[in-house]
């Protein structure tokens, strides 16, 4: 074993030491010196996870380093410690490069705010960043857990970052109750594997898993993907990621790119080999994750709030990854994580630069034209913009595609379906590129006065984003193109291999292929083209009506959730409130000491002071005991 | 004379002594009713030292006993007796003295 995968544990221990710095110093630091130990830390990070990366990739072995024994109970073991895998490996690098390039980001964006603020805005990141290293490289369910309550906790924190701002804390609310709600699903499906298998370390759970019984392993799967809901915002669970765009715009990019929601992605390709033996959880996550895809997609097409069109579209991304995790295609949903991840930051921090140098106006309709102001960001904007459309060669194009080609094989409705999809992803990309870009200006001329690029720090991270948007994809080219251009699905393969085996996929005849491919391009060319034509050119917008007013206001879910859930069980704490408490639990409590005082009242009355009646209570007690000494007692 | 005898004259002297601490208000009279279920134990103690005695005689493998410990008891009661009575007596004249009645009705000041 070589030396570096001896220092794994360092990979978390920077983000942790910067979060106490930061954290602790926060008062005393200049906002210089905290930012270079915010981001310093995650390079550090990030050249440790490099150096394992490159280890893993020449020896392949996966590695467990435990650090102690965490819980020891009876028969149960759980120890405290970190496994090293291809998956781990290449999540640990999309985590700390990603997060690095935010960080630093951040020390621009966020240079207006002060110092404690600063300082305690750089220890949040630095911790959200900690526990998602944590979650990723944890070697049981358990570390990863607690990886996984960290992230919960920290984009709470980060949501609620304005913390003045009564809005932005019911956003952060909202993210962490509907986080908790996946949660407990998690913790109830760790209950259930320590219960049938005895464990939570991978290889023990995963060895054993062919022990299960079939309706074990689908409840366990099924409460996992639960818990992925939450996190990884799909139907149910997914109207926190939206309103978490409270936050500020880093954070945003930092929960929907390298941190949080692809934690559900995560889990589920660790444990793909549970989710391989229990076909019905699979065509459940296949069909959810299809359905988020749509819905969100759908509910993008009409938001005028720049980061909001991001956010659905995410959700609408990460519905493409569960879909490819639902139909076994474990290397596309890890491909698609990684490419997402590159674009999907960099058109947050476009929209970001974009906010920036508009003053905190986040509303698209009053954009246009910027590109002649902000090159750099249009252009970056521009590249992501187009991955995530998947025209090709860019990297989103080949991710979703191996996704969905993948998803042909098991339904061809998830095919059509899914392409449904991606037209309107790039038909709303193209709206939001072009209403932001394109065009005349239609902010005030007070703002257009200021329009200005950004500095360096935010284009930089800006420029390496787009260019890993870009040739991202070129690590995982399908075969009908070349060769052998699969890296990364050769490099994951040893994490796959067993349901490989369990699940073979068959080879589709390459005319088949063909067309499907054309079929995905020609549709991504159409929407980015409408989506463009129609909105480049535009004045001002019209309100919207019908469909688009129901889209605009996200098919009215948040209501019918208020309507189904909130309002019921506030109505029920109500009646708690003002009902069961008053009369039923005040009426318990108060009757005991008022019957005790009745009680007493009436007892006192035998205190006459006739000495007469003493004696008389004294004879008849006398002769209580005489009688139960005699007739009662057992002999 | 067979104990029972002792026992039941011993059980009427202190139904009657209870019956009179209960039912009357002269407080002297109350006095003397206390005094009388002493005397019940009294004569109690007496007969069954006296039983006990007698067993004694007739099988001299039981439990010895020269008919005296009873008795003894007796006198320690009798010496308290008549201890309580110059006490209790005391108590009674000065009731009298503040009260000009000897109705233990009007002793209910350990009321409250």
């Amino acid at each position: 074993m070589s030396k570096i995968l001896q220092l794994i544990w360092l990979v978390p221990l920077f983000p942790l030491i910067g979060f106490l710095i930061n954290g602790l110093g926060r008062k005393s630091m200049s906002k210089s010196l905290i930012g270079i130990v915010g981001s310093g830390m995650i390079l550090a990070s990030f050249v440790v996870s490099a150096l394992i990366f490159i280890e893993v990739r020449k020896s392949g072995v996966p590695t467990v380093n435990t650090l102690f024994d965490f819980i020891s109970y009876d028969k149960i073991h759980i120890p405290f410690s970190f496994l090293i895998d291809q998956l781990s490996s290449l999540f640990l690098l999309i985590i700390t490069g990603v997060g690095f390039l935010i960080h630093v980001y951040s020390t621009s964006y966020m240079h207006e705010e002060p110092s404690e603020h600063f300082g305690r805005y750089f220890a949040y990141l630095n911790l959200f960043v900690f526990s998602m290293l944590l979650l990723v490289m944890g070697g049981n369910y358990l570390i990863m857990f607690i990886g996984w309550e960290g992230v919960g906790l920290c984009s709470y924190l980060l949501i609620g970052f304005w913390f003045k701002n009564n809005d932005y804390n019911y956003a952060a609310n909202k993210a962490f109750i509907m986080n908790r709600i996946g949660d407990l699903a998690f913790l109830i499906a760790l209950f259930w594997m320590i219960s049938k298998t005895g464990s939570l370390t991978f290889s023990d759970v995963f060895q054993k898993a062919g022990t299960l019984s079939k309706a074990d392993l689908t409840i366990i799967t099924l409460l996992l993907f639960v818990g992925a809901t939450g996190k990884s915002a799909q139907i149910p669970l997914y109207t926190w990621l939206p309103d978490a765009m409270a936050g500020p715009t880093p954070v945003s990019a930092l929960i929907h790119a390298a941190t949080m929601v692809t934690a559900g992605i995560y889990m589920i390709a660790r444990s793909n080999l549970l989710y391989t033996m229990a076909p019905a959880t699979q065509s459940v996550v296949a069909i959810i994750g299809l359905a988020t895809a749509i819905l969100a997609a759908s509910i993008a097409l009409k938001q005028n709030d720049i980061k909001k069109v991001l956010a659905y579209s995410t959700v609408s991304q990460l519905g493409y990854m569960f879909l490819g995790l639902g139909v076994g295609a474990y290397t596309g949903a890890v491909f698609h994580v990684m490419t997402h991840a590159f674009f999907k930051a960099c058109l947050f921090l476009g929209a970001g630069s974009v906010i920036h140098a508009m003053h905190s106006e986040q509303d698209i309709r009053f954009m246009g034209g910027i590109k002649k102001y902000m090159p750099v960001t249009h252009v970056t904007f521009l590249l992501a913009c187009l991955a995530i459309a998947g025209i090709p060669p860019f990297s989103g194009f080949f991710s979703k595609d191996e996704i969905l080609v993948a998803a042909y094989e098991v339904n061809p409705l998830y095919f059509y379906v899914g392409v449904a999809g991606a037209l309107m992803t790039a038909f709303y990309m193209f709206r939001l590129y072009a209403m932001t870009f394109q065009g005349k200006f239609r902010g005030t001329p007070e703002q257009e006065y200021h329009l200005h690029e950004s500095p360096a720090a935010i284009t930089f991270p800006l420029i390496v984003l787009a260019v890993l948007s870009v040739i991202g994809g070129l690590v995982g080219i399908p075969e009908l193109f070349m060769k052998n251009g699969h890296s990364l699905g050769e490099f994951l393969a040893p994490i796959f291999a067993k349901s490989q085996q369990l699940h073979p996929a068959h080879q589709m005849d390459h005319s088949t292929e063909w067309m499907l491919l054309a079929v995905s391009i020609i549709i991504a060319v159409i929407g980015v083209v409408w989506g463009y034509a129609r909105y480049s050119k535009i004045a001002d917008i019209k309100d919207a009506t019908g469909l688009g007013k129901v889209l605009e206001n996200k098919w009215y879910v948040d209501e019918i959730y208020d309507a189904i859930i909130v309002k019921p069980i506030r109505a029920l704490a109500m009646f708690f409130n003002k009902i069961f408490e008053k009369y039923v639990v005040d009426g318990i409590v108060n009757g005991v000491g008022r019957s005790i005082q009745y009680g007493s009242r009436q007892i006192r009355l035998l205190q006459s002071g006739q000495v007469g009646n003493y004696i008389l209570l004294m004879v008849f007690g006398i002769l209580v005991f005489f009688v139960i000494e005699f007739f009662l007692k057992k002999k | 004379m067979p104990i029972n005898y002792y026992i039941f004259v011993s059980i009427a002297l202190f139904c009657i002594g209870i019956a009179g601490v209960l039912t009357r208000r002269n407080s002297i009279i109350i006095f003397m009713c206390i005094e009388l279920m002493l005397n019940a134990v009294n004569l109690l103690l007496v007969a069954f030292s006296k039983m006990h005695h007698l067993a004694y005689l007739g099988n001299p493998a039981s439990v010895p006993s020269n008919g005296t410990d009873g008795q003894l008891f007796v006198f320690f009661i009798m010496v308290v007796a008549a201890a309580e009575v110059s006490v209790g007596l005391a108590i009674i004249v000065m009731l009298y003295r503040n009260t000009h009645s000897v109705d233990v009705n009007f002793l209910n000041r350990l009321k409250n």
